[in-house]
């Protein structure tokens, strides 16, 4: 990726979602959270569960009504639209690919009306012929042919299911796509095959992502940039191939230490390093800083020298 | 028993399920030892057999499983031929299983104490207060953090990872000779996986219980296991010790696996992928069940099923690549890699033996 140059496709500003406000189990799902997604990137979100990854995603395609803060789609804040055509030209140009391709596709549509169920309402398709004809392009771009159309998605193995999600998403011709842990239900082979489809499709049509998962290495090998979120916060932001190699924030090295790598000689020699999340908790204002070029760490006043200092020692910073 | 180091021996098994489809044959003809104190992992996508095969040696499978054939020997007795109220004496007692799926492996309706006492008061006919006074001890030993208040806690109270905790107190309890874990890190963070992970190892020295450790995660299956079996459509195709699938891996589908998990430092525009899907089990294809989704495959292949082939004391592999008249192929770049890493540590290991003398027992185990 050329950083230099490119455009920011979304921004996001100090969002906060919280649920159950005011009453005794208030949660704080992501607590003020700030990042820029690029035009034609993968952005990778990791995080265990309950970091508030999830809701980070359903926020920015405008499930919940932000408690505070912004999303700027863009340019154009998803939470200030006024007209129908707005908000309907917003949800063309975003879409979401699901976690769970059982339970994602309604069981008794056939696929074709399922794929084409976005073209319908968005009147995308000329008359039935066009229609048709579009829905089957779109299979077969995805891997499954035409054929497939008219059968129903219990037929199909999760694998299938989910090149099903995903021709659905890009019926619609979006801009935007947001994969929710997309292969995290299907087995290993599956998994890479459904990986590389997705890298295709960001070739061929400039898509930007959004890859939400748990699965670290799946995550860097899909993601052009990472960031790391922690009980509704973001840690740390980085290029992945320098967060993987130099993760400068304690709580992202603990994950990685704990990441299984399927080399006996590594897992032997492993140590995981341990993390206590109670050092966030100490009252002191934290804020994202850029630590090195575009590596940003959350970070208060006085432990901005010693990331600084472990930028140093990685030679993330040459000065 | 063939080898008194085996504690299990699962010879020629054959397992169908009955559908209105026909025969689902789903085990077709698996044979595997488990050696006393050891983690045999097996690995395979889901439809490979590696649940089914485990349910089997539980006496566990749903009402229309039907064992063609075959013979599961524990301390010289065939499970297969106990009724099902001697299988009620071993379940739980000598073999006990961690389920994948720590919420609802639970009894949401039972204090958690009472689910652990209960292995102790069925299989021992233990008091209730002595039996609730050991739950405490494993409660303690699993790293249950305040055991003493949250004994009479319900499941929903837990999170995952403690839950899963929970449920191997119940299958440790009584201190089984072999334990089954059926993907027990899958539904877990990988954070809470390796302390569960940690544990697992920590509890087996401490009990001395060897572990069929079931999995499709290939990283964790490098850190636990002593040996490895791959299973493909119902069958083992490759098995060795963990060093030797992981660095010498000889069929093809192994080679698919290992390539197909991107590790931390993989990159690349193509993340190698296994074609196609696994074969329709009601009607497995003839030859080697992988062919159709194999770049090296053989002619042979669809005609004649490969049997083992021999490639140390300890490693075997189904693939008519280790024929004698088969062609040379070179093996995907991953594993070319893999396999001159093992050739190296092949050599260090020659060269420490004629230095310090013969490696002992010990270390070769490891």
């Amino acid at each position: 990726m050329d950083y230099e140059n490119a455009e920011k496709i979304l921004e996001v500003k100090h969002l906060k979602q919280y649920f159950n406000v005011g009453k005794s189990d208030e949660v704080h799902a992501v607590d003020d959270i700030s990042f820029d997604i690029y035009k034609g990137e993968t952005f990778g979100l990791v995080g265990e569960s309950g970091s508030g990854k999830t809701t980070t995603g359903r926020a920015i395609i405008h499930l919940y009504e932000p408690t505070s803060g912004e999303i700027l789609f863009d340019g154009k804040n998803v939470d200030s639209f006024t007209s129908k055509q707005e908000r309907r030209d917003f949800r063309q140009e975003m879409q979401m690919i699901f976690q769970d391709p059982y339970a994602s596709l309604n069981p008794r549509m056939k696929v074709k009306d399922i794929v084409a169920e976005g073209i319908d309402i968005n009147n995308l398709a000329k008359d039935d012929d066009d229609r048709t004809k579009q829905v089957e392009d779109l299979l077969e771009t995805v891997g499954l042919n035409k054929d497939h159309s008219s059968r129903y998605p219990h037929e199909f193995s999760g694998g299938q299911r989910q090149r099903i999600g995903i021709a659905r998403a890009l019926a619609v011709k979006p801009k935007f796509v947001i994969a929710d842990e997309p292969i995290s239900a299907l087995d290993v082979s599956i998994q890479a095959q459904v990986v590389n489809l997705m890298k295709k499709l960001q070739r061929e049509q400039g898509l930007t992502y959004l890859f939400i998962a748990h699965d670290l290495s799946m995550v860097k090998y899909i993601s052009d940039r990472i960031g790391v979120m922690h009980y509704g916060r973001m840690l740390e932001i980085a290029d992945s191939d320098e967060i993987y190699a130099h993760p400068l924030h304690d709580y992202t090295k603990s994950l990685l230490s704990a990441v299984p790598v399927p080399d006996p000689e590594f897992e032997r020699a492993r140590q995981e390093i341990a993390y206590d999340g109670d050092q966030e908790n100490d009252g002191k204002e934290r804020h994202l800083v850029e630590i090195a070029p575009r590596h940003w760490v959350r970070a208060a006043d006085d432990e901005i020298d010693m990331y600084t200092q472990r930028a140093h020692e990685a030679s993330l910073i040459h000065d | 028993m063939d080898n008194e180091n085996n504690i299990l021996e699962v010879r020629n098994l054959q397992v169908n399920f009955k559908t209105y489809a026909g025969d689902v044959k789903a085990i077709r003809n698996v044979s595997f030892d488990l050696r006393k104190g050891e983690t045999l992992a097996i690995v395979g996508e889901s439809g490979s057999g590696k649940s089914v095969t485990t349910r089997t040696i539980m006496g566990l499978n749903a009402s229309n499983a039907d064992i063609v054939s075959g013979s599961i020997m524990y301390k010289g007795q065939d499970l297969l031929k106990k009724s099902e109220q001697e299988m009620e004496g071993i379940r739980g007692q000598d073999i006990a299983e961690i389920f994948q799926d720590p919420m609802t492996s639970l009894d949401p309706t039972m204090k958690i104490g009472r689910q652990i006492a209960e292995p102790l008061m069925v299989h021992k006919g233990m008091k209730k207060d002595k039996a609730w006074a050991q739950a405490l001890e494993m409660m303690k030993l699993v790293g249950i953090t305040d055991a003493e208040s949250r004994i009479n806690d319900y499941p929903h109270q837990f999170s995952g990872g403690m839950r899963q905790r929970i449920v191997i107190a119940i299958a440790l309890i009584n201190y089984p000779e072999v334990l089954i874990a059926d993907e027990p890190t899958t539904a877990l963070d990988v954070t809470i996986q390796a302390q569960i992970l940690n544990l697992m190892k920590e509890l087996q020295d401490k009990i001395s219980t060897s572990i069929i450790f079931i999995t499709h995660d290939l990283g964790v299956v490098a850190g636990m296991a002593d040996r490895v079996a791959v299973m493909y459509a119902g069958k083992i195709v490759e098995y060795g010790t963990v060093d030797e699938i992981f660095y010498n891996p000889k069929h093809p589908y192994t080679w698919g696996l290992l390539s197909s998990m991107p590790t931390l430092d993989s990159s690349g525009d193509e993340l190698p992928s296994i074609p196609g899907t696994p074969p329709d089990l009601l009607d497995p294809p003839t030859g080697d069940a992988f062919a159709a989704r194999n770049a090296y495959a053989l002619k042979i292949d669809t005609e004649q099923e490969p049997p083992f082939f021999k490639v140390s004391d300890t490693h075997y592999a189904a693939t008519w690549l280790l024929h004698p008249d088969a062609p040379q192929v070179t093996p995907p770049a991953q594993i070319v890699e893999r396999q001159k890493k093992y050739a190296k540590m092949q050599q260090a290991l020659a060269q420490a033996q004629q230095t310090t003398g013969p490696v002992e027992e010990e270390e070769e185990q490891q």
